[in-house]
């Protein structure tokens, strides 16, 4: 379930946790994810939500059209300077907490594309949880990247410290 | 330049003559390379009275070197004939003009335009030359010129026109 161990009772039934861990566990099984293909590594995400890959056996399958209806945008593919301001305009609107993931070399930092149109990195100007390596990253890797953001979705601070993303 | 000439490079040397500078057949493909002043009234034969009745692309060519460094160049092709022409005219830097052909194929209109963002060619008589793939406000230049850097000046890691604040430094 993904709860820190040693909480168990012993009581059938019953599970003891902090309120934080709690929301911490609900929100990392309901990631909402926003489409936001850009180039090829859209293909691998689309495959991972395919039958063979399942990406909803880690909570993360209701892939939204709508930003405001998300809360995990994974970036994939190539950041052109020109679509820069849409993923920045679409992040904004994202509802808190919203986490963000680079999916592939080129998301994370231009990749080969080190020409005058591509930006050399998304997070030149949007904040990124998680950082996806591969050209293109397989299903797993995806897999892999959105189980890093659990465990690190698991480990905020939901009612201490400042909310998740500051803008 | 073979012996016997396509029946279609022989026609326009014999009707435009002087203004054909080279021309080649390889294969059934013809490329026909005329003088800038010519480009439109040859255009117009090639679609009124030669049948070249689709603009199948307009692309651009820079040769930094040469005296006329760039060339424009016009993909045609006829559906009655299933015959492919390509229309080629060399410009110098310090002219930078050509004569659209927007007239003569209308689809030529948004072609021409990315030939002139990208590559700084201007067409007269163009009905609405703007960038089409670059920004309105874009100031580096003309990113396909040979002379142009790779990286561009800086466009790239600028994004002050959209961001409020930078974004900030991840604490969690």
């Amino acid at each position: 379930m993904g709860l820190a161990p040693g909480r168990f009772t012993g009581e059938p039934g019953i599970v003891t946790l902090s309120l934080e861990q709690a929301v911490n566990w609900a929100r990392k099984g309901s990631l909402w994810p926003l489409t936001f293909g850009l180039a090829c590594c859209a293909i691998e995400m689309m495959t991972a939500v395919s039958a063979r890959y399942d990406i909803d056996r880690y909570g993360a399958g209701v892939f939204r059209a709508s930003p405001r209806q998300s809360d995990l945008m994974i970036v994939s593919g190539t950041v052109c300077r020109r679509m820069a301001p849409v993923i920045r305009k679409v992040y904004e609107q994202m509802p808190e907490p919203r986490y963000v993931i680079s999916m592939g070399s080129c998301a994370t930092s231009g990749n080969i594309y080190d020409s005058y149109s591509v930006v050399q990195g998304v997070d030149r100007f949007i904040p990124v949880d998680i950082y996806v390596p591969g050209c293109p990253p397989t299903p797993e890797a995806l897999f892999d990247g959105i189980m890093k953001l659990q465990e690190k979705i698991m480990r905020q601070r939901v009612f201490t410290a400042p909310a998740v993303t500051q803008v | 330049m073979s012996a016997t000439q396509h029946p279609v490079i022989e026609h326009l040397m014999q009707r435009f003559p002087g203004d054909i500078v080279s021309a080649s057949d390889f294969r059934g493909d013809l490329s026909v390379t005329v003088r800038k002043e010519a480009l439109l009234p040859i255009g117009r034969h090639l679609k009124e009275a030669l049948q070249f009745d689709y603009i199948v692309h307009v692309a651009s060519a820079d040769y930094p070197t040469e005296r006329e460094r760039f060339e424009v160049i016009y993909e045609v092709y006829s559906i009655r004939r299933r015959q492919r022409l390509r229309l080629k005219t060399r410009v110098s830097e310090a002219d930078g003009a050509v004569d659209s052909l927007c007239g003569i194929w209308y689809g030529a209109n948004f072609m021409e335009r990315e030939v002139y963002d990208m590559m700084g060619i201007r067409f007269h008589g163009h009905p609405d030359l703007r960038r089409i793939l670059l920004p309105d406000e874009y100031e580096e230049g003309f990113p396909l010129r040979k002379d142009f850097p790779l990286q561009g000046k800086g466009w790239r890691d600028t994004f002050d026109d959209f961001m409020t604040q930078p974004a900030p430094e991840r604490t969690s």
